[in-house]
Parts: C-alpha cells; sequence; structure tokens
C-alpha cells in the first residue's frame, strides 16, 4: 500500500514524455533560429537601410514571441515535457549530444521572459538608439542576445544549454563594450567577460563529472538518474553548478562583473542585465533542482550565498549616486532573494520573483533610460529632482516599479519577495529570513531614495538641460511594463496560486526533504511583517529625502559615519580583488616569464651551448693526418686486443 | 716445424709493416707497408688451417687476397691522383679535411 502511495504521489509530480515533430512544438525551433537570421540580415543591411534595419530586427523578435506564446498555450493546453528532435550536434565514441529542445513549464514561462521583455526592448531602443552611428549594429546584437539566451532556454541537454550559455555571455561583452571608444567601457565589457569565465570553468568541470557519473548529459536521464546519486556527488556537483550559476547570476564572490556591465547602452542594463540573462544561473538551478534535493547542505550554502549577496548588494546600493548603479546593486541583490529561494527549497518562488523581477526591474531599468535621456545623458541622482512633472509617464511608470521592487501590496514584488521569505521561514531558515527581511528594508529604503531624488522634490539641475517626456516608442513599452509590475502578482496571489502549480511537475521533490518551520508563526503573520518591512524602509527613505528637502532646502546626502563611507566605496571588494587575483595573478604571472626565460629558453639553449661546445673540443681529434688516423686505430685495437685478453683469462 | 714459428714470423712481419705504416711518409712505402701486414695475416690463417686440417682458413686467404687486389687498384689511383695535383706523394702534405 506504501508502495503504490508513493507511486502515486510520484505520479502528480512527474511529467509525460512526448516527444514529437508536428505542431507548434514542431515550429519551436524557429523561435531561436528567427532571431539568429535576424541577427545576419541586420548586420548584412545595416549600411543600406540605416535606421530602417531595426525593424527587421524587431520583426524578428517579434515572430519569438509569438511563437513562444503559441508553444505556452500548447504546455498549458495539454501540460508535458515535450522534446522536439534536432539534428545531432556531436556524436563521439557512445557520447552523443543533440539540438534537441526541451519545452516543459519552466521552458515556457522562460520563453515568454525572455521574449516579451526582449521584444519590449527592442521597440523602446527604437527611441533610445536614435542617431547612433552604430545604430543598426545595436539591433543585430540584441537579435543575437536573444537567440542566444532562447538556445540556452530550449536545449534538451547541458551542453546545448552550455552553448547558449557561452552565447549570452559573447552578446553581454559587445554590449557592454557597445560604446568601445571609451577605454573604461571596453575594459568593463573585460571584466564581465573574464569574471563570467571563472564560473564557467566551474560549470564545465560540473558536465564533465555529470558525465562521468551518468554518462550523459541529457535533461531527461539527470533527472531520471537523479534520486540514485551518491551524496557526496551531488554535493559537488550542486556546489560546481553554482561556481556557474554564481557568475552569471552575480553573486558572491563573482557579482563584481555586473555594476560595471552599466557601461552598455540602458536597454541592454534592462534586457540583459536585469530580466535575462543573469537569471540563467537561477533557471539553471531550479531545472536541476532534481539533483539539487539530493544535497541539502549544497542547498543551504545556495541560500547562504544568496542571503549574504541580497544584504551586500543591498547596503552597497544606498549609498551609490549614479542612477543605473543603484539598479545594478539592487539587480544583484534581487537575484540573492532568487537564490535563497531556490537555496530554502522554494524553487517555484524563486521562478516567480525571477518573472516579476523582469517586469519591474526591466521597467526601472528603461525608466532610468528615460530620465537619462531627458536629462542629456546625466546619471547623477543629486542632479536631478522634481522631473514629476515634465515626465508623467515615466514618473507613473517609475511609481510602479518602485512600489513593486518594495514589496509594497498589491505589486508584483510584494508577492513573490513575501513567498520567498514565508518558504524560507517554513522551511527552518530562520537566520535567512531574517536577513531577507532585513533586505527587504534597505531594498524599500535604497529604491525610495532613487524614486524620491529623480522625481520629487525641486530640479536641482541648470537652465542648459531641458527635460522633456520621451517618445511613444520608449513610453508604450514602459507603461507595458508597468502595468505588468502592477499585476504581476495575480500570476501567484496566494500561496499555491496557478504559477505554483503550473510549475510543479518540473521542480525537484522537496518534500522529501522534510523541512520543520522555524516557528509558530502563521502564515498571514509572515505576510504582514514582510508588508511591514517594505513600508518601514519607504517610511525612513521619506524622512530622510523628502522631509529634509523642504526644511533645508539645499540637497546634501543625510546619511553620513563611517560605515555608510564604506558602503560608497563597495567594501572595498574590487580592490580586494585587484590585490588578491588581479596583482598576485600578475606576480604569478611574472614568476613563469622568468621560468620560461631562465629556465625553460636556458634548457633549450644550454643544450645547443654544449654540443658546440663538444664541437670545438672535439674536432681538434680532427688533423687531417693519415697517419695520426692510424695511430689511433692501432691504439684502439691494442685496448680491444687487451679487453679480451683480461676478459679470456 | 713447429706451428708456433709460423706465428712468431708472422707476428714479426705484421709489426714491420705496421711500424712502416706510422713511421713512413711516402705513400707507395705506406702501401707496402700495408701489404706486409695484409699478407703476415695470411701467413696465420694458412698456418691454422694447416693445424687444424679445415678448409676454413684457406677460404679466409682467398677472401683477403681478392679484397687486397681491389685495394691496390683503388690505391694506387689515389696516389696517381695526388701525384698529378700536388707533384707530391708525402702523406702528410694533404691536409684539407682538418678542423
Amino acid at each position: 500500500v506504501e508502495l503504490l502511495l508513493a507511486v502515486e504521489q510520484g505520479a502528480v509530480h512527474a511529467n509525460e514524455v512526448v516527444t514529437t515533430s508536428t505542431g507548434v512544438i514542431g515550429l519551436a525551433w524557429l523561435i531561436p533560429v528567427v532571431p539568429l537570421l535576424g541577427f545576419l540580415v541586420v548586420l548584412a543591411t545595416t549600411r543600406t537601410l540605416r535606421e530602417r534595419t531595426a525593424f527587421i530586427a524587431i520583426g524578428a523578435s517579434a515572430i519569438a514571441l509569438l511563437l513562444s506564446v503559441l508553444v505556452t498555450v500548447q504546455v498549458v493546453g495539454s501540460p508535458a515535457t515535450y522534446v522536439r528532435p534536432m539534428p545531432t550536434w556531436l556524436d563521439v565514441g557512445g557520447f552523443t549530444v543533440t539540438f534537441d529542445l526541451f519545452i516543459d513549464q519552466l521552458t515556457a514561462v522562460m520563453l515568454l521572459v525572455v521574449t516579451g521583455v526582449g521584444f519590449l526592448v527592442h521597440v523602446y531602443s527604437i527611441g533610445y538608439m536614435h542617431g547612433d552611428p552604430r545604430y543598426g549594429r545595436f539591433f543585430a546584437y540584441l537579435n543575437l542576445f536573444l537567440a542566444s539566451m532562447l538556445i540556452l532556454v530550449l536545449g534538451a541537454n547541458l551542453l546545448t544549454l552550455f552553448l547558449g550559455w557561452e552565447l549570452v555571455g559573447l552578446s553581454s561583452y559587445l554590449l557592454i563594450g557597445f560604446w568601445f571608444e571609451k577605454a573604461e567601457y571596453a575594459s568593463a565589457a573585460k571584466k564581465a567577460f573574464i569574471t563570467n569565465r571563472v564560473g564557467d570553468v566551474s560549470f564545465m568541470i560540473a558536465m564533465f563529472l555529470a558525465f562521468a557519473t551518468f554518462g550523459t548529459l541529457d535533461f531527461l536521464d539527470l533527472i531520471e538518474n537523479a534520486p540514485a546519486l551518491a551524496s557526496g556527488t551531488a554535493f559537488v556537483l550542486v556546489l560546481l553548478l553554482l561556481g556557474g550559476a554564481a557568475a552569471k547570476s552575480a553573486q558572491i564572490p563573482l557579482y563584481v562583473w555586473l555594476p560595471d556591465a552599466m557601461a552598455g547602452p540602458t536597454p541592454v542594463s534592462a534586457l540583459i542585465h536585469a530580466a535575462t540573462m543573469v537569471t540563467a544561473g537561477v533557471y539553471l538551478t531550479v531545472r536541476m533542482s532534481p539533483i539539487l534535493v539530493q544535497s541539502l547542505d549544497a542547498m543551504v550554502i545556495i541560500a547562504w550565498i544568496g542571503a549574504l549577496t541580497a544584504i551586500l548588494a543591498a547596503l552597497i546600493a544606498v549609498r551609490q549616486d549614479d542612477v543605473k548603479k543603484i539598479l545594478a546593486y539592487s539587480t544583484v541583490s534581487q537575484l540573492g532573494y532568487m537564490f535563497i529561494g531556490v537555496g530554502v527549497g522554494a524553487f517555484r518562488e524563486g521562478i516567480f520573483h525571477l518573472v516579476t523581477h523582469a517586469f519591474f526591474k526591466g521597467l526601472l531599468f528603461l525608466a532610468a533610460g528615460s530620465v537619462m535621456h531627458a536629462m542629456a545623458n546625466r546619471t547623477d541622482l543629486w542632479g536631478m529632482g522634481g522631473l514629476r512633472k515634465v515626465m508623467p509617464i515615466t514618473f507613473w511608470t517609475s511609481v510602479a516599479g518602485w512600489l513593486a521592487i518594495s514589496g509594497v501590496f498589491p505589486f508584483a514584488g510584494f508577492f513573490s519577495k513575501d513567498q520567498i521569505l514565508t518558504e524560507a521561514y517554513n522551511h527552518g531558515f530562520l537566520a535567512i529570513w531574517i536577513v531577507g527581511l532585513l533586505g527587504a528594508v534597505i531594498t524599500a529604503f535604497y529604491m525610495s531614495r532613487w524614486f524620491f531624488l529623480i522625481f520629487l522634490g525641486e530640479r536641482r539641475f541648470g537652465d542648459e538641460i531641458h527635460p522633456h517626456e520621451s517618445p511613444a516608442s520608449m513610453t508604450v513599452p514602459l507603461i507595458v511594463l508597468g502595468v505588468l509590475s502592477l499585476t504581476g502578482g495575480l500570476l501567484n496571489p496566494v500561496h499555491s496560486g496557478p504559477l505554483f502549480n503550473f510549475l510543479a511537475p518540473v521542480v525537484g521533490p522537496i518534500e522529501e526533504l522534510a523541512f520543520e518551520p522555524a516557528g509558530a508563526l502563521p502564515e498571514f503573520a509572515l505576510i504582514g511583517i514582510a508588508a511591514l518591512a517594505g513600508l518601514l524602509g519607504i517610511l525612513l527613505a521619506y524622512l530622510a529625502y523628502v522631509r529634509r528637502d523642504v526644511s533645508q532646502g539645499r540637497m546634501v546626502e543625510p546619511i553620513r559615519g563611517p560605515f555608510a563611507e564604506l558602503a560608497e566605496r563597495k567594501f572595498f571588494v574590487d580592490e580586494l580583488y585587484e590585490t588578491v587575483f588581479t596583482r598576485a595573478g600578475g606576480r604569478f604571472a611574472e614568476a613563469l616569464v622568468w621560468f620560461d626565460t631562465r629556465v625553460i629558453d636556458g634548457a633549450v639553449n644550454g643544450a645547443g651551448a654544449l654540443s658546440m661546445g663538444v664541437g670545438r673540443v672535439g674536432r681538434r681529434v680532427q688533423t687531417g693526418l693519415v697517419r695520426g688516423y692510424v695511430a689511433g686505430l692501432v691504439v684502439g685495437a691494442l685496448v680491444l686486443v687487451g679487453v679480451l685478453l683480461v676478459q679470456v683469462r | 716445424v713447429a706451428i708456433g714459428y709460423y706465428f712468431v714470423l708472422s707476428g714479426l712481419i705484421f709489426c714491420i709493416g705496421l711500424t712502416g705504416v706510422l713511421l713512413r711518409r711516402n705513400a707507395i712505402v705506406l702501401f707496402m707497408c700495408i701489404e706486409l701486414m695484409l699478407n703476415s695475416v695470411n701467413l696465420t690463417l694458412a698456418a691454422a688451417a694447416r693445424m687444424w686440417a679445415g678448409p676454413d682458413g684457406h677460404v679466409f686467404v682467398f677472401f683477403v687476397i681478392v679484397v687486397a687486389a681491389a685495394e691496390v687498384v683503388i690505391g694506387l689511383a689515389l696516389i696517381v691522383n695526388l701525384f698529378f695535383r700536388r707533384g707530391t706523394v708525402d702523406v702528410d702534405v694533404p691536409q684539407l679535411l682538418r678542423y
């Protein structure tokens, strides 16, 4: 009876696997291929079509969006894990990797987020990038990114995922360094790329280990065989995957590239460095959640990395003055919440937060871009203020984004963040719950500071700047994302809402881990506490930045002190890495250069010198005197005879 | 005659030849000394063949005679050429193949 029960419970979770090449699923391969073609066509036509080439790129992203919607309708209509067979990529001695597509509920959610936000950012870029000398190239890169991200999401095995993983890294590099004339921007691109390589190494070793353990990299086989995994192997495997995910999703200790990535154009920051690419790590961990649940220790590590990242990045964000830098640290912090979700076993809540975060952070970045557009590309918070009246649409949509990230009811962020924290509490992670709440207060505080200093108060800039509302191509995406930030919570308004049930078959069996709640607080109390945390942050920011503005007339940063100073300098993490890795690495390289020039070259040159020396001495034998040679012959013969005689005796 | 005497005699002839090769500079003389050494060996071989009453030694002697004949042809050709080019048969004069 127990066995039957177990089988029944398993049936609730397991998806039926459907292999098909027909219908909507059969067309799914077009989702990444169309933007890829768009990339090539736009590159080819950017000189002849000039700015009109953008519409090709937008068309490609629209087709990808449309197909993604159709695929999602299919998955919602008849839930299953669809596998679309595609040509083989590699077939080497029993190791076969295909380009098969893997489409389940998680893929569908990711497809919608990527193509949805991707399409909006394409549209927004018409206005934002207008007049840029490399306008066409920008859209080509956006298409390339979209194709790469879709390969990442659709791949049916770790290697195809890794292919997309590297391609998004490339697109990210190209777009961060889009204005490469500035050496600073070019080096920011390099920093992002190199930091990600560190994670890639970890990811690759994870793949080697997975292959050594399972003999395959296909998701279906990995998920099926995960329960048989030895706990030690699972621990190492999950940590290696975490290493990859931490680089891509900007977690401690590899988050340092993301704030610098703000060198890229703002639409890029919204699409790649807020809504989609940086969530790839979360996607990877949730996709691998059946393996994650095999090692609770590794999950606890993930949760703590998320928690520490969330609080550290939030603290740094409090003292940044650049409109985009604040959002960048905020993204790092929010990604931390997603990792908390993954770590405490709240996989679906993590994905929910990924979705709502894509809405409100994409929105906030686009709003920041709109503000910069209006302010002649100024980014200093203290040189703004009072933009509420001149930019009404940007203002009202920002309100939605600000309240959503601060976790104010009924905006989207309230539901997703609260559900992660509730799960942390219910699964017994009391310390992480407290850290998360603290982070929520700080999040609300710094986002309110951002919002107040830009839109409220008096204008703090000269008459040479004439702020104006942005064109419709920019405001329409803002409005769409604003509405989504307001209503996104409806996806999963209660703890087992529609999204939660939809994703149930694809996540690892967390109930097997038998978590105990950290205390006796009922759910409504937890929700209330989370809601109060957000409101408290907003209130504190109001007292610090709005009330004082009125009373003092002149704006200065009211929060001072050594700790604030430390946050402003980003806790010297960059300097630490500079010393520990860059300089030490430089020294190590110098030592290697010394070894190469002295020891290796020395050995090679020494061998040459040795034969030269031997030759210089040895050639003396060649006297050219025949009788001398004869004498040598005789001596040699005598020696031989002598040896023979001795031996005979 | 005891066999030992043959060996002693051939040893003596060999040493005479060797001494000539080492000490003399005239190529013709050198050449004759080499012949002396070869034939001393032939004597030894023939004597030994007689001692063991087998054909092996004789076969060796024939080989040596054939090879010596070939060697004489090449050697004399070299000496004649040397004389035409340098006007001398002194073996210490041609020293091109040296360091």
